[in-house]
């Protein structure tokens, strides 16, 4: 499917996704309560088959925290983009995709590690690269007065 | 530490916990690997990371476009040049520059001797994992050709940062045809010998055929890439599935195998090897002529958007993400590694198999650790 019609596709699962059309991919915006059926829906659909999850990239919007999955079907060579967000930074919960994707597994700890960002259902949430002393570097709050020279 | 691991240690499995790493010559680096035993079975392997992290990530964000180049260099230090390539495809993309062909075939042929001296170095320490020492000698004795190549034309052996937005740092060393060619007719003789050596050895395919078995569904649900992918069948190259540099101009076929094990993940490499180099004879003798790079403004500033670029390393699929919103810094940078994702399936390979056949597990899917920890 083209972008065009991956758009239909992804509006007539949920008509109350946002929808933008990007330079390379389409990029579906999903309120986060929905996102894991939306997702686990996109996978299972013979017409999408959405089976490799290729990055998950968690983003430090300055108000809100969210997360940008890149997929790819192995079927049909086409891709999309999704995001969700969370307006809460003191205590942020997304849900994990990890069943969906093993992939995630892996790249949702180093969410949580380096933004703090929490995924519900996930098998093993620990901190991956720093230990639990640290901040949230990644986050565009963190400071660090000793490392990080500002000019 | 030490109270984690004593409560490991007495569960009720009557599993046996030990440390491997971070100092262990098999793990290529500073990996430390927390694995449960029963007897000699393994049962269950969790990496603990972070000992070499840089937050590369964070770093590209106070940085301009041009210098995280040279940051991208020091993730997967054998794929050097590839890693630069991705920074740049994807700054020009985002900045619709057109690339003149002399660029894009420099670009493509750099890469590929870039593939085959990873895959010769991972070769020498696969063999001396598994205890061929010669296959160490060998392998670097070759690998030192390639090197010098690069020396010639980028000025750096490793560490080439010879890619900048826009094209190239400088033109190819004119004795650049002449050297590639030479090793090419040598690499050709020696290849053979490989196979001699450690492909038919039957030690080592005791040691490796039915070892670590990863199935295409796995495969593709870890999203294990690159060499290691193609041995299960998972058809993830990126450079047949979205051309970038002078890859749609060249005729090469996608190396697959369907086994999934150890031996697989290795002939892959070595069938690589001689892919990549019909690769270069394609494009060495047709160098078109031309500027080695376009000028491009002083200050690289993206327009505000989001950027993906996928190019395929040693390892595999090598993602960079670029979140811009107009500024000459990057909002956001992200590096989908492939050796970070390659390293989430090794528990789920390694279960059930004895303790030994972990370092041959390990040393099939190429680790880098500068790569994963970033």
């Amino acid at each position: 499917m083209d972008k065009v019609q991956l758009g239909e596709f992804a509006k007539s699962l949920d008509p109350e996704i946002e929808i933008k059309e990007g330079r390379q991919f389409i990029e579906v915006t999903i309120p986060s309560p929905k996102f894991y059926q939306f997702a686990k829906k996109i996978r299972e659909s013979d017409e999408t088959y959405f089976d490799y999850l290729s990055c998950l990239t968690g983003v430090d919007y300055g108000h809100d925290l969210g997360v940008v999955y890149h997929l790819f079907s192995t079927k049909y060579n086409h891709g999309i983009v999704l995001k969700t967000r969370t307006t809460d930074r003191e205590n942020p919960h997304l849900d994990s995709v990890s069943d969906i994707w093993k992939t995630a597994d892996f790249h949702e700890r180093e969410a949580f590690d380096l933004l703090g960002i929490r995924f519900t259902n996930h098998p093993d949430l620990r901190r991956l690269f720093l230990d639990s002393s640290w901040g949230y570097p990644l986050r565009k709050d963190y400071v660090d007065d000793i490392n990080i020279v500002t000019k | 530490m030490e109270e984690e691991l004593k409560d490991i240690a007495l569960d009720e499995q009557q599993e046996y916990v030990i440390n491997m790493g971070p100092q262990h010559p098999s793990t290529h680096g500073v990996l430390r690997l927390v694995v449960s035993l029963k007897g000699e079975i393994v049962k269950n392997v969790q990496p603990h990371l972070g000992y070499i992290h840089r937050g590369i990530e964070k770093m590209c964000e106070s940085i301009t476009y041009p210098q995280i180049i040279h940051l991208t260099d020091r993730m997967d230090y054998l794929s050097a040049h590839i890693n630069n390539e991705a920074v740049c495809l994807a700054v020009e993309k985002a900045l619709d520059t057109e690339i003149p062909d002399r660029i894009k075939v420099i670009r493509t042929i750099m890469s590929e001797l870039t593939r085959i001296q990873s895959h010769q170095l991972w070769w020498a320490s696969f063999g001396m994992d598994l205890g061929g020492l010669t296959c160490f000698f060998y392998g670097l004795r070759d690998r030192e050709k390639v090197l010098d190549i690069f020396e010639e034309t980028c000025g750096g052996r490793m560490i080439v940062s010879y890619n900048c937005p826009g094209g190239l740092m400088y033109d190819i060393h004119p004795n650049f045809q002449k050297r590639v060619k030479d090793f090419i007719k040598y690499f050709r003789k020696i290849i053979p010998e490989y196979d001699q050596l450690l492909s038919g050895n039957v030690i080592f395919m005791e040691r490796s055929k039915g070892i670590g078995r990863l199935s295409l569904e796995d495969a593709i649900s870890y999203g294990v890439t690159g060499p290691s992918g193609r041995a299960s069948g998972f058809s993830c190259d990126v450079r047949k599935h979205e051309p970038y540099s002078a890859y749609d101009r060249v005729k090469f076929n996608e190396v697959l195998r369907h086994d999934g094990d150890t031996y697989s993940r290795y002939m892959v490499r070595i069938d690589e090897m001689r892919e990549s180099m019909n690769i270069i004879e394609q494009l060495i003798d047709n160098i078109p002529e031309g500027p080695y790079a376009v000028k491009m403004k002083p200050i690289i500033r993206l327009p505000e958007g989001e950027y993906y670029q996928r190019v395929e390393t040693a390892r595999g699929e090598l993602g960079v993400f670029i979140i811009s919103d107009g500024n000459k810094n990057p909002y956001r940078v992200k590096f989908r590694s492939p050796n970070f994702v390659n390293l989430g399936a090794l528990n789920h390979i390694s279960k059930d198999f004895k303790i030994a056949d972990l370092v041959a597990i390990g040393g099939s899917l190429d680790l880098v650790i500068p790569d994963i920890d970033r």
